[in-house]
């Protein structure tokens, strides 16, 4: 608009342009074209699923964490046009794997999913989706689920298939949502009809919870398993609740099972690590992103068909793409360094919440992984005030009460959470919530009293 | 020069004092709280001889160099009368005038007997600090009766002054009278030298108080601010602001009432609250499909029907405190928990009450006792502060998620910061409910404000008319 003599038209024209542009600036990304430049990819790594000769991307796109925002009537709306821009993004860079549920995003994601990918050719995705059937066990409202995915995602099939965060609870729970409904019969059925291509599930749980489910292999064949894998959950899972990734991987590469991962970042907990670790990486490689370590020890394992990732932003889609492009696996003494900083992670007291919303709404109101968000981000930066004697003391109890108050409003506060348990279920890190967040909260209350 | 001094400051005191009210940190009041403290009203209210003693010392030695320096009111009268006076044309716009005495001592009478037979209303509205007070936190908090009030105020103030300068501190301020019965007697005060004075009236003309008689050559100094214009106006050197005891008609020694008997009347009206006990219900889902993320809305709390007001740790009893209390709204401005309302109620018109459906009584807090000027919350230290009981919490157990929807709770036992709830087994095999042990509770509301029924909250505090000290 240098121009001063500008025609109506072409000032209309511009600010129209230039209204988008805002639009998507705001929303944390540039439009398409803009970014190609700062990928130097090359070409995307590409893992082949031998049952099938799928060729899927090592880079998956986790549709679970997009942008929301607020529609006219204040009710929280996934942004479209900024999905529709990550995905030609992703597209045209080859990620082709997409991963939903019917739960995610308040229960927006496949249908935001399915408008994005639509404008491609069917047969240049791959579609996974979930049965998250909880709470609706029986046959019909399973069902319902299960046809209500095709339509939201505008396809009359599914590549990959999970039973969705299956093992806690072992056999009965499994049972009790598949078996005896009947919906594992259906299920197969389906498959047996090539609607769903793929049938697998994601798990959660203690060791003995994976061996029963393998023992189910005979029976059902699964066809692939997605577990949490990353470069913590190698040999630090909580061992209270969780199974050490390296085990469950083990067991599947025997079986020459396909593994899709989920949470390679930890919710984004592994892209920003305690000073010591990031030193250490930064040492080695002074130009590798953080996050760019955690994403290719997990693509550094051949079993791994694809890596979800749940990229919000423009810039997490960019860095990812370059990481996965051109990929450089690591080597046996790459591995032996992740295994050095793995342990010097865990000597940090983070709470396991990779901020995946599965126990929201909580119906008291409380921002759970908000809080525990807050929490985790404190230790990582090694702020927590612990003691009057500890240097900076007043300062670190003044960072800690000033960032949650402005984190977390008050009505949604840890001091709000009544013990109801209700959220229990739903964690698939089986986090202790309430017990959590009492805990968080008697602190905050010795912090605000200055009794610590 | 006495004018640029006295210009220097009010500026600081006016500042300071806005600053402190809009101040969201609550950690000003540390370095201004004293212009608060220096206030007359309050200091009355509060019996603060120290303050009492130096403003009528200062007023029989100075005049009433309080109305032009201290009192934000005043000042912020000066500063409309400044801006009016900048108008082409406007700047000698004042005329002299004749005291307007019914008006002037007939609100002084009835604002003495508002304070002895606790009409806390009339006191409230007249009061000029509180006035400026409620202005400045109008624009801070904006809740309909006290913008009103602010706004009437403000408009009422702006006319008179745009229009005559210091009228409202002549006519009708309480205070500004108070003192005229020591400023007429002042030591030091502008005299006119007839010798020099042209006749040029200049200084008339400024005299925002309009108590400049050049015809008589006389000064009425109970009206006169001590703002010095005139003197560094005139051109012939005729006012001087100097010492002339003893030169003036002899008034009547008036006796100030001090603090009455308040005959507090009447309880608060409260609004009955109809909502029925929502007490969050459980969200098992039977056939809703879960979904992930999302907050669930959350409905506002309603205050409930208390059978007494509560009032802060620290004003002693419920009359004390609305007797007191000069309305300015500083402990409303400065609470960091939300807890402190302006009251619509006509017997307590603009005074504040506690109620916890946005926060509670944080044990560590004590700004409110800190910044009143008034003594009507009185100094408390954080130890001290919980050795006080300002009410008693009582539980309707229709409300109680615990009884009603058996859910396990005990939100209100596990804050209680006195240890005054315990969880005890009402019938067997269902969660344990709360009971209140009446000694050991403070009133501070953290059991209310931390209850999840909705809108109102399954126990709630009444107020105590005495508060009690362990």
């Amino acid at each position: 608009m240098e121009n001063k003599n500008i025609s109506r038209r072409d000032f209309l024209k511009d600010v129209g342009i230039g209204t988008v542009a805002l639009g998507a600036a705001a929303a944390g990304c540039a439009p398409k074209g803009s970014h190609k430049d700062d990928s130097q990819a090359g070409k995307m790594e590409l893992r082949t699923n031998p049952a099938t000769g799928d060729k899927v991307s090592l880079l998956g796109y986790g549709c679970m964490r997009w942008r929301m925002k607020r529609d006219e009537n204040g009710r929280q709306v996934i942004d479209q046009e900024n999905v529709n821009e990550l995905v030609d993004y992703a597209m045209s860079y080859g990620v082709n794997y997409y991963d939903t549920s019917p739960a995610y995003l308040q229960g927006q994601s496949e249908l935001a999913a399915g408008i994005a990918l639509s404008r491609y050719p069917r047969k240049d995705y791959y579609i996974a989706t979930k049965l998250s059937n909880f709470g609706v066990f029986s046959r019909q409202g399973t069902q319902d689920m299960y046809y209500k995915s095709f339509e939201q995602l505008q396809t009359d099939y599914f590549d990959y298939y999970l039973l969705h965060a299956i093992g806690r609870g072992g056999i009965p729970a499994f049972n009790e949502r598949y078996v005896d409904n009947d919906i594992m019969s259906f299920l197969l059925a389906e498959r047996e009809a090539g609607r769903i291509k793929q049938l697998g599930f994601s798990f959660h749980g203690m060791q003995n919870d994976f061996d029963d489910l393998m023992k189910l292999y005979d029976k059902y064949h699964w066809d692939f398993v997605q577990i949490e894998m990353n470069y913590m959950d190698w040999k630090h899972a909580d061992p209270r609740q969780n199974t050490n990734a390296a085990y469950l991987y083990e067991e599947l590469d025997k079986r020459e099972i396909p593994i899709t991962v989920m949470e390679p970042l930890l919710g984004g907990r592994l892209a920003r690590v305690p000073e010591n670790v990031s030193n250490l990486m930064k040492t080695r490689d002074p130009d590798a992103s953080v996050a760019s370590w955690a994403f290719r020890f997990v693509g550094s394992h051949p079993r791994v068909l694809t890596a979800l990732s749940g990229m919000t932003y423009m810039e997490n889609l960019v860095e990812n793409v370059n990481t996965f492009s051109d990929f450089k696996p690591m080597n046996e003494e790459e591995l032996e360094f992740m295994d050095q900083l793995a342990g010097l992670m865990a000597e940090y007291p983070m709470i396991n919440c990779n901020n995946c919303q599965y126990c929201m709404p909580c119906p008291y109101g409380v921002d759970i992984p908000g809080i525990f968000m807050h929490y985790n981000s404190i230790v990582t930066e090694g702020k927590m005030p612990l003691s009057k004697d500890q240097r900076e003391f007043r300062k670190l109890r003044r960072n800690y009460l000033t960032t949650y108050s402005k984190a977390i409003e008050s009505l949604r506060q840890a001091d709000h959470c009544i013990g109801c348990h209700q959220c229990i279920e739903h964690c698939p890190q089986s986090i202790s919530i309430p017990e959590e967040l009492q805990r968080i909260d008697q602190y905050i209350e010795k912090l605000k009293q200055d009794t610590l | 020069m006495l004018r640029k001094i006295r210009i220097i400051l009010a500026a600081v005191f006016f500042i300071a004092i806005t600053v402190m009210f809009l101040d969201p940190t609550g950690s000003v009041y540390k370095c201004f709280g004293w212009t608060a403290k220096l206030q007359f009203l309050p200091a009355v209210m509060g019996l603060n001889l120290v303050v009492i003693i130096i403003t009528v010392i200062a007023a029989l030695l100075f005049g009433r160099v309080y109305c032009s320096v201290i009192c934000p009111l005043g000042v912020l009268q000066d500063v409309i009368s400044n801006i009016s006076g900048r108008r082409k044309g406007k700047k000698n716009r004042f005329t002299s005038s004749k005291e307007i005495k019914w008006l002037r001592y007939g609100v002084w009478v009835l604002f003495v007997a508002a304070i002895i037979f606790g009409v806390n209303a009339f006191v409230t509205v007249l009061a000029p600090y509180s006035a400026y007070g409620r202005i400045i936190n109008g624009m801070k908090h904006p809740a309909i009766p006290t913008v009103i009030v602010a706004a009437v105020t403000l408009v009422v103030i702006a006319i008179l002054s745009w229009k005559n300068g210091r009228t409202y501190c002549n006519t009708i301020c309480p205070v500004g009278t108070t003192l005229s019965f020591f400023s007429r007697f002042a030591m030091f005060r502008p005299v006119i030298d007839t010798e020099k004075c042209k006749d040029c009236k200049v200084c008339e003309k400024r005299c925002k108080a309009s108590c400049i008689d050049i015809a008589a050559h006389k000064v009425d100094y109970s009206r006169c601010v001590a703002c010095f214009n005139c003197i560094d106006n005139c051109k012939f050197d005729a006012l001087h602001y100097r010492f002339a005891w003893g030169k003036c008609s002899k008034a009547e020694a008036p006796a100030k009432a001090a603090e009455g008997e308040g005959a507090d009347t009447g309880r608060r009206a409260f609004m009955t609250g109809t909502a029925l006990a929502i007490g969050a219900a459980a969200l098992k889902a039977q056939e809703v499909p879960k979904r992930d993320g999302g907050f669930a809305e959350i409905l506002p709390k309603v205050s409930p029907e208390r059978t007494e007001l509560i009032t802060p740790f620290g004003s002693k009893s419920v009359k004390d405190f609305y007797n007191r209390c000069t309305a300015c709204q500083l402990c409303v401005s400065q609470c960091p928990n939300h807890i402190l309302k302006p009251s619509t109620d006509l017997n307590h018109f603009m005074q504040p009450y506690m109620t916890y459906e946005n926060g509670y009584c944080r044990p560590e807090c004590t700004i409110c006792s800190q910044v009143c000027p008034a003594g009507a919350i009185e100094p408390l230290t954080k130890e001290e502060k919980t050795s006080f009981h300002i009410g008693v919490a009582v539980l309707d157990r229709r409300l109680c998620v615990a009884h009603t929807d058996h859910i396990d709770c005990g939100n209100c036992a596990r804050h209680c910061p006195t240890g005054a709830i315990t969880m005890v087994t009402h019938h067997e095999g269902l969660p344990l409910i709360p009971a209140v042990d009446e000694a050991k509770c403070i009133g501070c509301g953290a059991c209310e404000n931390l209850c999840p029924a909705r809108p109102i909250s399954a126990i709630h505090v009444n107020g105590l008319s005495v508060h009690k000290q362990d």
